[in-house]
C-alpha cells in the first residue's frame, strides 16, 4: 500500500472532529414516485420505444421466430461483415446472417474488437422512462468491452421479462456485484457549441430489437 | 488545490477580460441559455421533482453526518471486492499516490476520463513532472488540453471555444500528441467529433492504465458510478489493465437504492436528458472483464474543513450537475475562468473558498461574485442554499482581522464590478423577485434540532445585494 495508514487516521480524525458538534441528520424521505407511468405493459413498451427513438436508437419490434431474419437484415443493412458473438448468445439469433463470427474465446484483443463491424447481445433490463438498456455482462452479453469497441451494437430486449417502467423499479432487479453498463442511445457529445453529435467513442449506431412472443 | 491557479487575479480583474471578449460572451450566452431551457423541460417531465430533490438533499446530509462510518464501509466493500483503497489528505498526497501506482506498472502514459477531482489536484501536471503523460479523452477536455487552456465550465469545459477555434486547435496540435487531424478538416461538429474519435482510438486500444473520478460510490456495496456521454469513460474504465479512481470523500451514497434518486436528478439537471448515453458501474474487479487491478484514492483536500462549517458544509452535497452555472447572470458575463478554480460559477464561489480557505485575493473575492439572486438555489437538485453560504462566507472574509484590510479591498472591487455591470445585477434581482415567493420559509421535516437547522432561516438572502452593499460598505 502506497498510502501510510496515518493518512487514513488523519482523514477519519478530521471527519470526526468536523462532526463532533453536529446534530443527528434528518430522516431520509422517499415519498417520490415509484413510477411515472401507468401500470400497463403496452403503455410501458410504447414509452420505451418512443424514448429510445428520441435518443436516436433504431427500434424494431419482432417475434422470437422472426428474430434471426431481423438481425440478419440489420447486419446486412449496415454492411457488417463480421460480428462479435458473446458467450451464451442463442445460436439461432445469428442464423439469418452470413457475417463472419468473432467468438470471444480466447478473449479478443482490443485491436481485434476494433476490426469487428458489429456486436449482437441480449440485455439484463430495459427502462422505459429513460429509454435505457442495461447490460450486466450476463449470458448473451459478454464482458463490457464487447459492446464498446465495435461501431454497431444490436441489442435484443425480451419484452415479457425485461422491461420495467422506471429507475426505482430497475435498481432492485440488478446485482451490484456485476459490472453494469446503462446505455441510452448511441454515444453522443454536445461539446462543440452544444450541437448534439452522435458517436464519439462508443458504437455510433445502436439498434434495439424488442422481442415479444 | 491545483497550482495551476496560483497567482490568479481576483475575480473582478479576471472577469474584466471575459467581459471584453465578444466571442467568449457570445458562446457563453448561447450555451447557458440553451441548456437552461432544455433543463426546465426535462425537469417538468417529472411531477415529483420537488420530492426527488428533497430526498437527494437528505440522503447527502445523512451521508455527510455519518461520513466517517460510510468511508470505512466503502473501504471494506471495495477491498472485499478485490480493490485497494488509499487515503489522500491533500492534493499532493493524492498525486504522489497516483504517480507511484502508475510507475509501478512500468507505463509512462495513461488515459483519463474527465474528473474534477484530478483537475483540482493538478494531477496531469504532477504526472508530467514524473515523466508520465496523461491523455484527456473527453472531447471538451481534449480541446482544452490541446489548446493549452483551462476548463471554463464543469460540464462543457470548452464552452468558451467555438467550432472555428476548435478546428484550428485540432489542425495545429493533434499531430504533436499523436494521430494528426484528417486533411481538409472542416468546422462541422460531426467532422470534429470524428477527428477526435480517430485521434483517441489508438490511445485507448494501447492504454494499460486508466484514471477516472466517480460521480458516486455506494457504501454498502463498494460500487463506483461514472456518468458520461461519449463512451470515452467506458473506454478508460474497461480497456486498461489497471484502473485508478480518485474520488472526493463526499461522493458517497449509503445504499444501492439511493442511486434511484440521483440517476433521475443528475442527468436532467446537467445535460437536460432523461438519461445520459452511458453510465458505468463497477465493484472492485471482475475476472475476465475490465481492469485486473483497481485502486481507489479517497481524497480529502479541504473537504473536512468544509464539513466543519455548519453553514458551509451543505456545499458538499453538490453532485456537479452545473445547473447553477447555467442560470447565473454573473457567470454568464464573467465566464468560468474568472472564478480561478476548477469549480466555476455559483458552486465555485462557495466551494473554492472553503476548500482552499479565504487567504488569497481570488478566494476572498469569490463570495462577492454574486448578486444573491437565488436562481442557483432554485435549480440545484440537492437544494444547496448557495446565497446563504455566500452571505456566511462574506461575513467570514470581513472578520479576517490582520490581512482583512487587503482582502476587504478585493471584496469591494468585486462588488463594484457587479455594480458596473447592471445587466448582471438586474437580471439577478428580477429573477429573485420572481422566485422569492416560491421559496419556502421553512423546509419540511422534523424538529428545530435537525442537522441543517441553520436552514430554518429564509431560503432567500435576507436583503437584496444593493441594500446589503449600502449598509456594509457605502
Ligand atoms: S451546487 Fe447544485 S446546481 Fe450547482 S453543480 Fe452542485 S448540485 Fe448542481
Amino acid at each position: 500500500m502506497t498510502s501510510p495508514s496515518s493518512s487514513r487516521d488523519r482523514v477519519l480524525g478530521r471527519v470526526r472532529r468536523a462532526l463532533a458538534e453536529a446534530p443527528e441528520a434528518p430522516e431520509v424521505t422517499r415519498d417520490y414516485l415509484v413510477t411515472h407511468t401507468p401500470d400497463d405493459p403496452a403503455t410501458v413498451l410504447d414509452l420505451l420505444h418512443e424514448n429510445l427513438v428520441d435518443y436516436r436508437a433504431g427500434v424494431h419490434r419482432g417475434t422470437r421466430q422472426g428474430l434471426p431474419s431481423l438481425i440478419g437484415r440489420l447486419l446486412a443493412d449496415h454492411g457488417a461483415r463480421s460480428v462479435v458473438v458473446p458467450p451464451g448468445l442463442p445460436g439461432a439469433w445469428l442464423a439469418g446472417s452470413d457475417a463472419r463470427r468473432r467468438y470471444d474465446d480466447p478473449p479478443l484483443t482490443p485491436a481485434e474488437l476494433d476490426s469487428a463491424d458489429a456486436v449482437v447481445t441480449g440485455c439484463a433490463l430495459a427502462v422505459a422512462e429513460t429509454g435505457t438498456v442495461v447490460l450486466d455482462a450476463g449470458p448473451g452479453q459478454g464482458r463490457r468491452a464487447l459492446t464498446l469497441v465495435p461501431d454497431l451494437h444490436i441489442c435484443v430486449v425480451d419484452v415479457l421479462g425485461q422491461v420495467v417502467a422506471s429507475l426505482p423499479q430497475a435498481l432492485p432487479r440488478l446485482d451490484p456485484t456485476r459490472p453494469t453498463t446503462w446505455i441510452s442511445g448511441p454515444s453522443a457529445t454536445s461539446d462543440i457549441e452544444l450541437d448534439r453529435v452522435e458517436g464519439v467513442h462508443g458504437p455510433r449506431t445502436l439498434e434495439v430489437v424488442l422481442v415479444a412472443d | 488545490m491545483s497550482g495551476t491557479y496560483l497567482g490568479m487575479p481576483s475575480f473582478p480583474e479576471a472577469a474584466r477580460e471575459a467581459v471584453h471578449d465578444p466571442t467568449l460572451r457570445g458562446n457563453l450566452r448561447h450555451a447557458t441559455h440553451t441548456i437552461r431551457d432544455k433543463r426546465a423541460r426535462a425537469v417538468a417531465e417529472l411531477d415529483d421533482w420537488a420530492r426527488l430533490r428533497e430526498a437527494g438533499k437528505r440522503i447527502k446530509d445523512h451521508t455527510l453526518r455519518y461520513l466517517d462510518r460510510y468511508l470505512v464501509r466503502v473501504e471494506e466493500a471495495v477491498t472485499a471486492a478485490g480493490g485497494t483503497v488509499h487515503w489522500a489528505a491533500d492534493a499532493e498526497e493524492a498525486n504522489r499516490i497516483v504517480a507511484d501506482l502508475v510507475k509501478a506498472t512500468g507505463e509512462s502514459e495513461v488515459v483519463k476520463v474527465k474528473s474534477m477531482a484530478t483537475q483540482e489536484t493538478g494531477l496531469n501536471e504532477a504526472l508530467e513532472a514524473e515523466g508520465i503523460r496523461a491523455y484527456e479523452t473527453d472531447l471538451a477536455e481534449l480541446i482544452v488540453q490541446l489548446g493549452g487552456d483551462r476548463p471554463s465550465h464543469i460540464l462543457v469545459p470548452a464552452i468558451h471555444r467555438n467550432r472555428g477555434e476548435i478546428r484550428d486547435i485540432f489542425r495545429s496540435e493533434m499531430g504533436e500528441w499523436g494521430r494528426p487531424a484528417p486533411e481538409g478538416l472542416t468546422d462541422t461538429p460531426a467532422e470534429l467529433a470524428e477527428a477526435a474519435r480517430l485521434h483517441l482510438r489508438e490511445k485507448f486500444l494501447r492504454a494499460r492504465v486508466g484514471i477516472s473520478g466517480a460521480n458516486f460510490m455506494v457504501a454498502e456495496t463498494g460500487t463506483l458510478v461514472v456518468v458520461e456521454s461519449e463512451g470515452n469513460g467506458r473506454m478508460c474504465l474497461t480497456l486498461p489493465e489497471t484502473l485508478i479512481s480518485v474520488v472526493g470523500i463526499e461522493k458517497i451514497v449509503p445504499t444501492w437504492r439511493d442511486l434511484e434518486v440521483f440517476l433521475q436528478t443528475l442527468p436532467r439537471s446537467s445535460t437536460a436528458e432523461r438519461m445520459n448515453p452511458y453510465t458505468s458501474m463497477w465493484t472492485g474487479t471482475t475476472d475476465g472483464d475490465g481492469p485486473r487491478t483497481f485502486h481507489l484514492v479517497l481524497l480529502d483536500n479541504g473537504r473536512t474543513d468544509t464539513l466543519a462549517d455548519e453553514v458551509g458544509r451543505q456545499a458538499l452535497r453538490c453532485i456537479r450537475c452545473s445547473a447553477c452555472l447555467n442560470v447565473c447572470p454573473v457567470y454568464e458575463r464573467a465566464g468560468g475562468h474568472a472564478y480561478g478554480s476548477v469549480y466555476p460559477g455559483p458552486i465555485g464561489a462557495i466551494l473554492s473558498p472553503q476548500l482552499r480557505g479565504t487567504g488569497s485575493e481570488i478566494d476572498a473575492s469569490l463570495p462577492y461574485a454574486s448578486s444573491l439572486c437565488g436562481a442557483c438555489y432554485e435549480v440545484c437538485p440537492v437544494a444547496i442554499d448557495i446565497p446563504e453560504v455566500l452571505v456566511h462566507l462574506r461575513e467570514k472574509v470581513a472578520d479576517q482581522g490582520g490581512k482583512g484590510h487587503r482582502l476587504e479591498g478585493v471584496a469591494m472591487r468585486t462588488a463594484t464590478w457587479l455594480l458596473d455591470h447592471p445587466a448582471a445585477l438586474n437580471a439577478g434581482e428580477r429573477l429573485a423577485s420572481r422566485t422569492r415567493k416560491l421559496h419556502p420559509k421553512r423546509l419540511p421535516g422534523p424538529g428545530a434540532r435537525e442537522w441543517t437547522n441553520s436552514r430554518d432561516l429564509p431560503a432567500m438572502p435576507p436583503e437584496p445585494f444593493r441594500d446589503w452593499w449600502k449598509k456594509n460598505h457605502a
